[in-house]
């Protein structure tokens, strides 16, 4: 079992003739995930590799092949305008790579993809992967492996680090997945923890958040209130210095300065482990499984 | 990206927010000649990106043209939280009845832009809103219908009582939105609104933070960069699309992804080291940027020793391996480097390194422990 991703997946990938779409594209193919189209306008007919079809539009792909999920690796300016055409086209899982896509454009990316019933994840995100399944996205696939622990971060390659460690330690995912560090993104924190929980094959969760906003005191809240699985957090940041503000209106939305030494202490009420470094999840993992 | 008080002013007279007249001054007698010409009492303000400017000493009234330009020359030159001012506004002075707080935000929670009223407003806007959160009215915006009527007059009966004024504040609201959506701000602020004794609604006020993501769209915003109120090594970084900021530590860190770099950062400090700096060299594979990290690195001479953290994802390790060979081979490095290395294309990525002389771990702990090792001028165990 796991969370959003299996052996059922269908994967379409929006960007599929680009240099990073490419490669990934390949990298994904080989690990295993069933890629059945890719989508580049004025590129529909051809052949990416001489196997996956490619396809002028997503609503031409998905009827075509009938996908079940997409992964986006436009660029920044095009990014919104695929979310949106993923989710008019039926897709339910939608996954945006992306990195600078403008804030203001995901607000309403976001409603939009809602009301279509379907799940963002991103943008600038690393993907997500269910060891020996499926890969969507760019997590390296060597460095997971098949196990009970769930996995959920807001950084890329921070999330490679733990997840890597954890493989070293014999501690397999269930599912890893980097929600990504935008300020509007598809699937938060909460999101992830919900579906670990009721996920049968996760036993306990991983969890890695950064200094800046109070998503991870809210998650912190959630697991308090409705978690039964044992979750472990770590905060990256501890060091970094305090930035020079300009204007009060952040500190008034989020009544909190989003330091690390808060998010710990919400970590800490909330019955959470903490692992102070990257390695430190193996140990406090084990004690709490 | 943060622009001037003067910048933003622009921006909003532009859309309509009644704003008292001004210029900027980069010396003394530019801001004597615009007193005269404003005429009457002026203020005269720092332009820095920071908050706290008041209490610094940095806003301070003139009653003459002579007076303004001997202000101008105490401010100018002057340090704000580690900032030199180079420019001042000179404003017409306003008299205040009251001060109210308008903003717009980004706000993640509700994942659209939140506007934040409060007639309690002026500098201590922050502990009103922590002591006293039913003086602010918070009200998220559906972007794709934009503010409405309604909502701007709900916002403008929440600051006053007297309709005219509601009817001035409602107006300036759907200004301040347009300027927000059309600068593709993540922050636009009015504080303080004022309120004169004559009854008419004015900004004293105003800060805009653009969007970095969406400044390629933006030309006309990129321009009003100003580089000269940045720390040149992060200016020198930008411009090679790194992300950087310069600490106090001797521990060089070049890493990828902003998550582990900060984690690099920690795990540095929990070790009895200090990290030199923030150094992201993003999610692509450019060579480009690993060749300028060390340059930008070694610019500061306290860095005794350069850590390389990089874990592939997107980020190919072999063009990284290829960008650190050609960095050093443009320009030997006068100190130590220790290079951690895995994910996408590490073998090709190890052999690369290995060819040319370099050694390379994949352990990130073993890695940090060499790296403080060294910046302690021990040897690499």
């Amino acid at each position: 079992m796991s969370i959003f991703i299996d052996n059922a997946t269908t994967l379409l990938v929006q960007g599929i003739t680009g240099r990073d779409g490419g490669f990934h594209t390949r990298q994904m193919i080989e690990y295993g995930t069933k890629v059945v189209g890719g989508v580049t306008p004025g590129k529909g007919g051809q052949k990416f590799d001489e196997t996956v079809p490619v396809f002028n539009t997503v609503h031409e792909a998905v009827k075509a092949t009938g996908a079940n999920t997409t992964v986006i690796y436009v660029p920044p300016m095009f990014a919104a305008d695929a979310m949106m055409e993923a989710a008019d086209a039926g897709i339910k899982f939608i996954v945006c790579i992306t990195e600078g896509v403008p804030v203001l454009d995901m607000t309403r990316v976001y409603p939009f993809v809602k009301e279509k019933g379907a799940r963002l994840l991103g943008p600038n995100c690393p993907g997500l992967i269910t060891p020996g399944q499926s890969k969507v996205g760019i997590i390296p696939g060597r460095i997971c492996t098949p196990g009970n622990i769930g996995v959920v971060s807001r950084s890329g390659t921070l999330t490679y680090e733990v997840v890597y460690q954890l493989t070293r330690a014999g501690m397999g995912q269930s599912t890893c997945v980097g929600i990504g560090g935008d300020p509007i993104n598809g699937t938060n924190f909460i999101d992830c923890l919900e579906a670990f929980e009721k996920d049968p094959h996760t036993k306990a969760v991983a969890m890695m958040g950064e200094i800046g906003g109070t998503d991870e005191q809210e998650a912190a809240e959630f697991v308090a209130k409705h978690m039964t699985k044992p979750v472990v957090g770590f905060i990256a940041g501890q060091t970094a210095p305090p930035g020079r503000r300009m204007g009060h209106a952040g500190a008034i939305i989020s009544g909190s300065a989003g330091t690390a030494a808060e998010k710990l202490e919400s970590f800490e009420k909330a019955g959470m482990g903490i692992a102070r470094r990257p390695i430190d999840f193996v140990a406090e993992l084990k004690a709490r499984m | 990206m943060n622009i001037h008080e003067y910048q933003a002013k622009d921006i909003l007279r532009a859309e309509g927010v009644p704003i008292p007249a001004g210029e900027v001054a980069t010396t003394p007698e530019q801001a004597e000649a615009i007193a005269t010409r404003i005429g009457g009492m002026v203020v005269v303000k720092a332009q820095v990106h920071t908050g706290g400017r008041g209490k610094a000493g940095g806003v301070k009234l003139a009653k003459s043209p002579s007076e303004a330009r001997e202000i101008a020359s105490r401010i100018l030159g002057m340090t704000i939280n580690g900032l030199t001012v180079y420019k001042v506004l000179v404003t017409a002075a306003a008299d205040i009845a009251s001060e109210a707080y308008v903003g717009i935000i980004l706000d993640r929670a509700t994942r659209k832009p939140v506007f934040m009223v409060s007639p309690a407003g002026g500098i201590d806007i922050e502990e009103v809103a922590a002591k006293t959160p039913e003086k602010i009215l918070k009200l998220p915006i559906d972007t794709r219908y934009g503010l409405q009527p309604y909502q701007a007059s709900e916002l403008g009966f929440f600051l006053f009582d007297d309709v005219k004024k509601v009817r001035a504040a409602s107006k300036i609201m759907m200004s301040l939105y347009q300027a927000f959506m059309k600068s593709d701000a993540s922050l636009a602020e009015i504080n303080p609104l004022v309120v004169t004794p004559s009854g008419e609604v004015l900004a004293l006020d105003a800060k805009i933070s653009v969007d970095d993501n969406a400044l390629d769209r933006h030309p006309d915003l990129a321009a009003l960069r100003d580089e000269t109120a940045e720390e040149p090594s992060e200016v020198d970084a930008r411009n090679s699309n790194l992300t950087f900021i310069k600490l106090d530590g001797n521990v060089g860190c070049v890493v990828n992804g902003a998550g582990l770099a900060m984690a690099t950062m920690d795990l540095v400090k929990y070790y009895g080291g200090e990290p030199a700096n923030f150094l992201d060299i993003g999610g692509s594979s450019n060579p480009e940027k690993v060749v300028k990290a060390p340059r930008i690195i070694t610019g500061d001479s306290s860095v005794k020793v350069i850590l390389f953290n990089i874990f592939g994802g997107i980020t190919r390790t072999d063009d990284v391996a290829n960008g650190i060979v050609t960095a050093t081979k443009a320009n030997p490095l006068k100190i130590p480097i220790v290079i951690r290395l895995t994910g996408t294309n590490e073998e090709i990525a190890m052999k690369i390194l290995t060819d040319n002389g370099f050694s390379a771990s994949s352990d990130m702990d073993e890695a940090v422990q060499k790296a403080v090792a060294l910046a302690k001028g021990g040897k690499a165990a």
